[in-house]
């Protein structure tokens, strides 16, 4: 008891929020007091804004990916890729999606962004996104395997897009075609969320 | 609050941080507080302001040639809040500059440099030669014209400095010419080296300010106190201020201003931030190699005699020295600031290339908001800037000469004769209203801006300034070849205003006149013959192929169609061709691919071929055949033109 008494007294006064009366040395004064703590408060308010206003304005700038509405990705439109008579029936050929992009303050003109897997199987055409719907690594196809391949976390998958092995939640992404004047090939190029069950176009 | 307690409780007896925070707020104030011990504070707050906001800036910007400014840009006028972030950091600046002047002027009045201080005074000294390479580093790392070219001349002094110059220079700019690698080791000064510099000098600084205590000004007003909480508060108020003055200044002067682009090759009116115009003007006293003096042994002795100070103020003559010297040093650099100032704002030419550098800055950031090409935003301002350059004498572009000059100003006497129609009666009100009319601008604006220049009272044989309108004698070609432009063109009244052919040869001497007021009069009222013309026009300015109207002249083919059809059925091709080419059958320029690239790069090259104007060319010059711009250079003109 004697013991907890005495720590009570050493913690009570050195308390910073608290210890002027420990120093003052006119503490017993209610009126004086009452001002001694305008003024503590004051300060520490006039403090806090001060301090915030910079950090404020810094946040706020931060922030601004999360604030902003996602105007920057454009709907997507169809791209013609290939003619029917460049594909090779059911063997899988790789595009590239080249596009006009503009990041932050720049505007570039055909730059690529992506990559699909064409595949033509009887008078149908497959794309496929080349991003694996895990966790957005490079598709591989395997000739002799005939097969895609993951190489970051082994997910295969057959021609038809399916899974047959590893972690991946979804079958590859698939993307509209359409065949226009007979021969040219179309493609829609979109991005899908990685990782979820379902195909979530962002 | 018995939580926080034990927080804190459990806290201080693993770190002992009760007694650093006790040490730090009851140091003793001998007298009691006084609001003339803040300067060291608010200082100290200024610079919290800079490293706050500087880090998130930093998070925006990309310092290299072709991304300096676009980064800037886009922090300020697309990311939310990057406006006032901006702002903040620079008007922060500015105030510390003056703070750091009062700080110095307390401090030698209170003579709190001598002993045992005068390490600490030498410490607040090289504090504020970092602070002033801050500001020099930052202005320049927007890459505008007003960095980049005050940076130019702060490096050129460089450059000049005894023995060691000319390395210094290419170590500073990291090659003989500014570019990338300037941008890189500014940047890696200003937010790295001269930072941390100044975090271990203000350790240091407030560490002696403490080892020896404030130094009270006698007569003491009370008994002792201790910092906190009443010198805290006194502090706190004075903090408060400085960012109110910062607020005060962002939003008065609408945040930070962002000239265009660095540009070599465009005329700028180079001055430096305002706390340095005094040596700026002080260089102009020094012809040629004295320059040397002026720019680098004056200020270096008096610099050495500043940090001499504690030394020399040991005695009480010493001190009455060091307070005369203070003193003449502000009184000088105050003097020299206004000369500045007041030749400036009566230098014809710098007020012009400030406006003209003014109405650039609009442009590019303007044309900016699309987007910006990776070769970087001055690739945007080649276009205007040929065409100010040689087309502008006598074509406009939505009425401005490319660059958005539509005026120049000029000293006008009130009695010249240069007014158009001379107010009838010779009051001052009057004449000033008509020379406001004829310029373009309010009274009021008219009378703001002689104001500046301290003419308050504008009496009749004073010189004022007059901004004079530009005038243009060949049409305008904003929006060249697109329907709208076509629709005013075409209009029979229209084609011969000043804005098109009016001032032109072709006004008097072409048919064309004739031909549309004959087949097109009262075109307003008559629904038919609009719908005629606008066929026809649909069909001409689809030959342009202009990027923004594809997708119309698309969907518009059966019209087109019409168009052509009743291009030859009016007569039109009686003079113009159109689709089928001879030169020698057609008086009047063909038509085909009217305002495409090609045919645009055609009559560029040279208006006088048969295929345009042949020898009814009215004054243009064959600007690719003579050549006078290259291949290269009508390209970006044409392309701009086009909206490309």
């Amino acid at each position: 008891m004697g013991l907890q008494s005495h720590l009570r007294l050493n913690i009570e006064p050195t308390y910073f929020m608290s210890t002027e009366d420990n120093f003052s040395d006119q503490e017993s004064q209610p009126e004086r007091s009452d001002r001694r703590g305008f003024i503590k408060e004051a300060s520490c308010f006039i403090g806090a804004v001060v301090g915030a206003v910079p950090m404020t304005a810094g946040i706020r700038v931060l922030i601004d990916p999360i604030s902003r509405k996602n105007s920057e990705s454009e709907k997507a439109e169809f791209i013609r890729l290939a003619e029917l008579t460049e594909l090779q029936d059911g063997e899988p050929m790789k595009f590239a999606i080249v596009e006009d992009k503009s990041d932050k303050w720049s505007r570039y003109t055909d730059v690529p962004v992506g990559a699909v897997y064409l595949l033509k199987q009887d008078e149908k055409v497959i794309a496929y996104n080349t991003v694996c719907p895990h966790l957005g690594c490079f598709v591989d196809y395997r000739k002799i395997e005939k097969d895609f391949f993951c190489p970051c976390h082994d997910s295969q998958f057959s021609l038809d897009g399916k899974l047959t092995k590893g972690v991946s939640p979804r079958p590859m992404d698939e993307l509209t075609v359409e065949i226009r004047n007979g021969v040219e090939v179309w493609v829609k190029f979109e991005r899908f969320k990685s990782n979820t069950k379902e195909k979530i176009v962002i | 609050m018995h939580r926080v307690k034990q927080l804190y409780d459990w806290l201080d007896n693993r770190t002992g941080v009760r007694d650093h925070i006790r040490e730090v707020l009851f140091e003793n104030v001998p007298g009691g507080s006084r609001w003339r011990y803040v300067w060291g504070s608010t200082l100290t707050f200024a610079l919290m302001i800079q490293f706050i906001t500087g880090i998130f800036l930093w998070m925006g910007y990309a310092p290299s040639g072709q991304t300096a400014w676009e980064s800037v840009y886009y922090i300020d006028y697309h990311m939310t809040g990057g406006h006032f972030l901006r702002g903040l950091h620079h008007w922060t600046a500015q105030v510390m500059t003056v703070l750091l002047v009062l700080h110095l002027m307390q401090v030698v009045i209170d003579g709190a440099y001598k002993a045992p201080r005068e390490v600490n005074f030498w410490f607040g000294v090289i504090l504020l030669k970092l602070t002033l390479a801050l500001s020099l580093t930052g202005y320049l790392l927007p890459w505008d014209q007003k960095g980049f070219w005050a940076t130019k001349v702060a490096t050129d002094i460089m450059g000049g400095t005894p023995i060691i110059g000319e390395q210094l220079k290419l170590l500073v700019l990291g090659g003989a010419d500014y570019g990338h690698h300037t941008l890189t080791r500014f940047f890696a000064l200003h937010a790295g080296i001269l930072p941390v510099s100044v975090i271990a000098l203000t350790v240091g600084h407030i560490y002696l300010f403490r080892r020896h205590g404030i130094t009270p000004k006698k007569p003491l007003k009370g008994s002792d106190e201790f910092f906190w909480p009443e010198q805290v508060l006194k502090d706190a108020v004075a903090c408060l201020a400085v960012l109110v003055t910062v607020l005060i200044l962002h939003f008065s002067f609408d945040g930070a201003h962002l000239d265009a682009p660095a540009d070599p090759s465009t005329n700028y009116p180079a001055r430096p931030d305002w706390y340095f115009l005094f040596l700026f003007q002080f260089l102009k006293y020094f012809p040629g190699h004295w320059e040397v003096l002026g720019a680098i042994v004056l200020p270096g002795i008096v610099m050495t005699l500043i940090f001499l100070m504690p030394i020399i103020g040991k005695s009480e003559k010493g001190h009455n020295f060091n307070l005369k010297l203070l003193f003449g040093i502000l009184v000088f650099a105050g003097v020299l600031t206004y000369v500045a100032v007041n030749q400036d704002r009566n230098s014809l030419t710098y007020l012009n290339s400030k406006r003209k550098a003014y109405r650039e800055a609009e442009l590019v950031k303007e044309m900016a908001q699309k987007g910006i090409p990776p070769g970087g935003a001055l690739a945007l301002l080649q276009g205007p800037k040929l065409f100010s350059q040689h087309c502008a004498s006598c074509h406009s572009y939505d009425g401005h000469n490319g660059l958005r000059n539509v005026d120049e100003i000029k000293f006008v006497n009130f009695e010249s004769t240069e007014l158009k129609s001379p107010p009838s009666q010779y009051r001052v009100d009057d004449v000033l209203k008509q020379i406001a009319l004829e310029a373009g601008i309010t009274l009021k604006e008219l009378r703001e801006w002689n104001e500046k220049r301290g003419k308050t009272k504008i009496e009749l044989d004073d010189q004022i300034l007059v901004p004079i309108k530009r005038d243009f004698s060949a049409p305008d070609l904003k929006g060249f070849a697109s329907r709208e432009y076509l629709t005013e063109l075409l209009h029979p009244k229209r084609f011969t205003s000043p804005k098109f052919f009016g001032n032109t040869a072709h006004a008097k001497k072409s048919k064309m006149k004739g031909f549309l007021e004959d087949e097109f009069d009262g075109i307003d009222d008559d629904e038919a013959l609009r719908k005629e013309m606008n066929q026809i026009i649909k069909a001409l300015s689809a030959e342009a192929k202009l990027p923004s109207q594809t997708k119309m002249d698309l969907n518009d083919k059966a019209d087109i169609q019409t168009g052509h059809e009743l291009f030859e059925e009016i007569g039109c091709v009686d003079c113009h061709a159109l689709g089928d080419w001879n030169a020698d059958e057609y008086s009047a320029p063909d038509l085909t691919g009217y305002g495409s690239r090609e045919w645009l790069m055609g009559i560029i090259d040279n208006p006088a071929h048969e295929r345009f104007y042949g020898s009814k060319n009215d004054r243009m010059p064959a600007f690719g055949k003579d050549e006078k711009l290259t291949r290269k250079q009508m390209e970006q003109i044409v392309d701009w033109l086009r909206g490309q």
